[in-house]
């Protein structure tokens, strides 16, 4: 298990090295860049050159590459040139971090309550109004688009409604302490109990909306492989030998059934992490989707060759997790 | 996972849950449930984060926006105009040939560390900005932009010298006059900040690092002499919250505390605003205002102080180095149609490249009449009928002066169209290289604007014909090039007011009539909104609200 761990830790370091070579490649080939970002109509031929001079952007490729990578070893991935100016990129990561982490587990925690239930019940109700119902239910998740679902979750919740806040992740005048940087954790660790609710209630709609996509995606796959199981001849065996059906469906059913949708969770990190970049932007979560956003726009070089590479690290960490909890769920994973 | 194990590990998380908190202590003050006194918070959405809070190196208007409250500079700008005014200083005077300024200065001032406002200071200031090392000649843009150069240049600044002739006097020297010196003193990037805290916060500490700038301390502890403190800047949750200066040299801030949330999506902002809980929000997409309206909040519309432009570039295209060609295009323009379909209430056709509320501007100019027919003439005449013109307009913007560029492209395609031009369509977005290209020459044609800085004739057409070899319009391809820079050093360069103004009324007209390096379009007025119960915004023709004045509803 050791081994295999280490193995996976020595992949991911290959991973981020050709990673960094082509995020530092790509960016300085997309047109346009920080210079048009910091000078816009003010921007001289004379000034822009001063300006390339001084961010370094001036010197071929590889030297640039080099020289960032010189710093990169030591720890030094450069400062910001616009999302938050001077300041270290990877600090921004950090402290952009936290935000993203709260909204994204409590988009899959919702959509792991409901998909993974509701998978199952449909399939074990195939064909009744309440199959059809879900199934609807979760194609819509998917095809509408994650700043619509947003909008209109505002519109009646927070605008028509009053019942939640419209976006951002605390209230104004609130004073809260920050410990972690993940809001509603900070609240119940310093016994703020009114800072946690107030973060709470801001998480809701972002959260919701965040979670149509995995959950739709949880739903499907569960109620799939349930179907799958359902017709396997251990099931039948099990019910022929007169198992009780609360025991075929906890021993039998849903634990052969729960393994594919385990490997699915995983792959929805990835998908957490790009909808967070329109979620938060609309949400004003100021998260690492957030964050790559406004890089993105003002070709924010350092920030978002940490971002991303950052992000591509997490990704290939959490599917790390997966496998090792699949491991756990699946003895014979463990011997191969 | 068994049930039990499930509950073993659940357990487990809830004793290190409770461990961790008893070691999370609260920082909140007994008794103060936050908030900054009792006259009320005003909270206005902000598009984006400002960079830092030290104006000098800042570049962008969500910063400015914020470092105003708290900043004063030399000279002040009407509210509701573009008039100077006094601030800091009462009166300033000039020599004869305008290159020596005498300011008087308020005698009741004092920054917000407690440090006296007086001549002293005033030069400290001044030789802070001029003496930058090589990071923050880059970085301090404005400083660049408006002075030419830096200590170590001294020759090609326009800035020479600051002396304190008395305690509350002091003396500025320039190399030149220039239509730009005093007015450009009332720029946020030049005001006036406490010497002490500049030096203990070791302001000019800036330094280039990999592909950025370091700023030092300072800029997060911003110390000035307006009628705002600065309270605290919340990154986790985006708000800058400022707190109000009681020991303030004018009437004290209505509200005691001013707070902007970041609120990057329009949309969002407008929902914010309906529920209540912002209470104001600037550039309201302009189809929203009625509607803005209609639910009682009120859309403040600003006087417009910009232009939008169609940029010729004859070197690019030979064929648009003949006049009659750009008269073609001129009137092959149907600008009235334009104003009333593509802009917001409030827009102008433009007569010449700048607003009516500059200095300069020649209000016997008329706009030029639309006449497709005498433009296919014209262009028949020059023997250019059909001829194609690579034409481009920016994506992933929008401006004051172009509220919606693709919209406003088809518009003036079409029209080109109607004429026999090919258009052939060219774009790029607007930090994704359109600014690059266009400064490159490599659109024969293309739209593009500007926002003054100040009330200065030379802040707009000097920006875009005085310098010959740095200019967008590629002027240097034309015969007439190099006399339209210097007729404009020139005017620029006269003392009196007055005259100066006739000059530049005269080269507005030359530029228009005999020129045409490209085609003014319009102005467009940039709007806020405020929710309901606020009163006391006064909207800015330069964006430059100041939120002293505003109370927000019943308080």
């Amino acid at each position: 298990m050791l081994r295999f761990v280490l193995r996976r830790l020595i992949q991911m370091v290959g991973v981020v090295l050709v990673l960094s070579v082509l995020v530092f490649v790509w960016l300085r080939s997309l047109p346009g860049g920080p210079v048009s970002a910091l000078l816009g109509e003010r921007g001289t031929p004379e000034r822009r050159a001063a300006l390339e001079k001084a961010l370094g952007l001036d010197q071929p490729l590889p030297v640039q590459y080099l020289r960032y990578m010189e710093r990169a070893v030591q720890g030094d991935f450069g400062v910001s040139t616009k999302v938050l100016p001077g300041e270290d990129a990877l600090d921004i990561f950090f402290a952009r971090l936290p935000a993203t982490i709260e909204l994204s587990f409590f988009a899959l925690v919702i959509a792991i309550a409901l998909g993974i239930p509701l998978g199952y019940l449909a399939a074990r109700r195939k064909g009744t109004p309440l199959d059809t119902t879900t199934v609807i239910f979760s194609l819509v998740g998917v095809a509408v688009p994650v700043f619509f679902t947003g909008f209109l979750l505002k519109y009646f919740f927070a605008v028509e409604w009053n019942l939640l806040p419209v976006s951002g992740r605390q209230s104004t005048g609130l004073d809260a302490t920050r410990v972690t940087g993940l809001f509603v954790l900070d609240g119940i660790l310093t016994r703020e109990w009114d800072a946690a609710w107030d973060a709470l209630k801001h998480l809701v709609l972002p959260a919701v909306a965040l979670a149509t996509i995995p959950f739709a995606v949880i739903f499907r796959i569960t109620r799939a492989s349930v179907l799958d199981v359902l017709d396997e001849d251990y099931v039948r065996t099990a019910e022929a030998k007169g198992l009780t059906a609360q025991v075929i469906r906890g021993r039998h059913v849903l634990r052969n059934a729960i393994l594919p949708v385990v490997t699915t969770v995983g792959l929805q990190v990835g998908a957490l992490l790009s909808g967070a970049v329109l979620t938060e932007t609309v949400f004003s979560i100021r998260g690492i989707g957030d964050a790559l956003a406004t890089a993105f726009r003002d070709k924010d070089y350092p920030v978002l060759q940490v971002l991303i590479i950052a992000a591509a690290a997490i990704y290939v960490l959490v599917n790390l997790l997966v496998d090792i909890a699949y491991a756990v769920i699946d003895p014979r994973i463990r011997t191969r | 996972m068994t049930p039990k194990r499930t509950m073993a590990s659940l357990t487990a998380a809830l004793i290190a849950a409770a461990t961790l908190a008893s070691c999370a202590e609260s920082d909140r003050d007994a008794g103060d449930g936050g908030g900054g006194g009792d006259d009320g918070t005003f909270i206005f959405g902000a598009a984006g984060a400002p960079e830092m809070f030290d104006p000098f190196y800042a570049t962008d208007g969500e910063t400015f926006r914020v470092t105003r409250q708290m900043f004063e500079g030399l000279l002040g700008i009407e509210p509701g105009s573009a008039e100077v005014v006094p601030e800091l200083a009462t009166e300033w005077t000039p020599n004869e040939d305008g290159t020596e300024w005498t300011f008087t200065l308020r005698d009741d001032v004092t920054f917000h560390d407690g440090e006296p406002f007086n001549a002293e200071a005033v030069c400290a200031n001044f030789e802070r900005m001029f003496d930058q090392n090589e990071a923050g000649q880059v970085a301090g843009e404005y400083w660049g932009y408006v002075m030419g150069a830096f200590a170590n240049d001294p020759d090609n600044s326009l800035y020479q010298s600051c002396e304190a002739t008395d305690e509350f006097e002091a003396v500025v020297t320039i190399s030149g006059p220039t239509s730009g010196f005093p007015t450009m003193l009332t720029l946020e990037s030049l005001s006036m900040q406490s010497p002490k805290a500049l030096e203990e916060g070791d302001a000019n500490g800036i330094a280039a690092e990999g592909e950025g700038f370091s700023f030092p301390d300072y800029a997060n502890n911003p110390v000035g002499t307006g009628p705002f403190t600065f309270g605290e800047y919340d990154e986790a949750n985006g708000t800058i919250s400022l707190e109000r200066n009681d020991d303030y040299w004018g009437d004290a801030a209505k509200v005691s505390e001013l707070v902007f949330r970041v609120i990057p999506d329009e949309s969002t902002r407008r929902q914010e605003l309906e529920a209540g809980s912002i209470n104001g929000y600037d550039l309201p997409n302009p189809v929203d205002w009625n509607a803005l309206e209609e639910s009682g909040n009120s859309v403040e519309i600003r006087d417009a102080f910009n232009i939008l432009y169609l940029g010729f570039n004859p070197d690019t295209n030979p064929q648009l180095q003949d006049l009659k060609v750009r008269q073609a295009l001129n009137i092959a323009i149907n600008r009235e149609q334009l104003v009333q379909t593509q802009l917001p209430e409030g827009a102008e056709v433009a007569t010449q490249f700048m607003p009516k509320t500059v200095s300069g501007y020649n209000t016997e100019l008329q706009a030029p009449e639309y006449d497709p027919e005498r433009a296919k003439e014209l262009l028949a005449e020059a023997g250019a009928e059909g001829m194609t013109l690579t034409f481009a307009y920016p994506t992933e913007v929008s401006r004051p002066y172009m509220p919606d560029p693709q919209k406003l492209y088809e518009a003036l395609r079409t029209d080109l169209e109607a004429v026999g031009v090919n258009v052939e369509v060219k774009t790029a977005s607007w930090n994704g290289g359109y600014l690059d290209n266009v400064t490159a020459g490599k659109y024969d044609a293309y739209i593009l604007g500007w926002t003054g800085d100040y009330d200065s004739p030379f802040n707009f057409i000097g920006t875009f014909f005085g310098n010959l070899k740095e200019n967008d319009f590629g002027t240097s391809a034309m015969p007439w090039g190099q006399q339209l820079a210097d007729d404009l050093k020139a005017a620029d360069a006269i003392v009196d007011e007055e005259e100066r103004s006739a000059a530049f009324e005269e080269i507005n007209a030359q530029i228009m009539e005999e020129y045409l390096p490209g085609l003014p379009i319009s102005h467009s007025p940039p709007a806020l909104v405020v929710g309901p119960g606020v009163e006391g915004v006064i909207p800015s023709p330069l964006t430059a609200e100041e939120f002293d004045t505003v109370s927000v509803g019943g308080e």
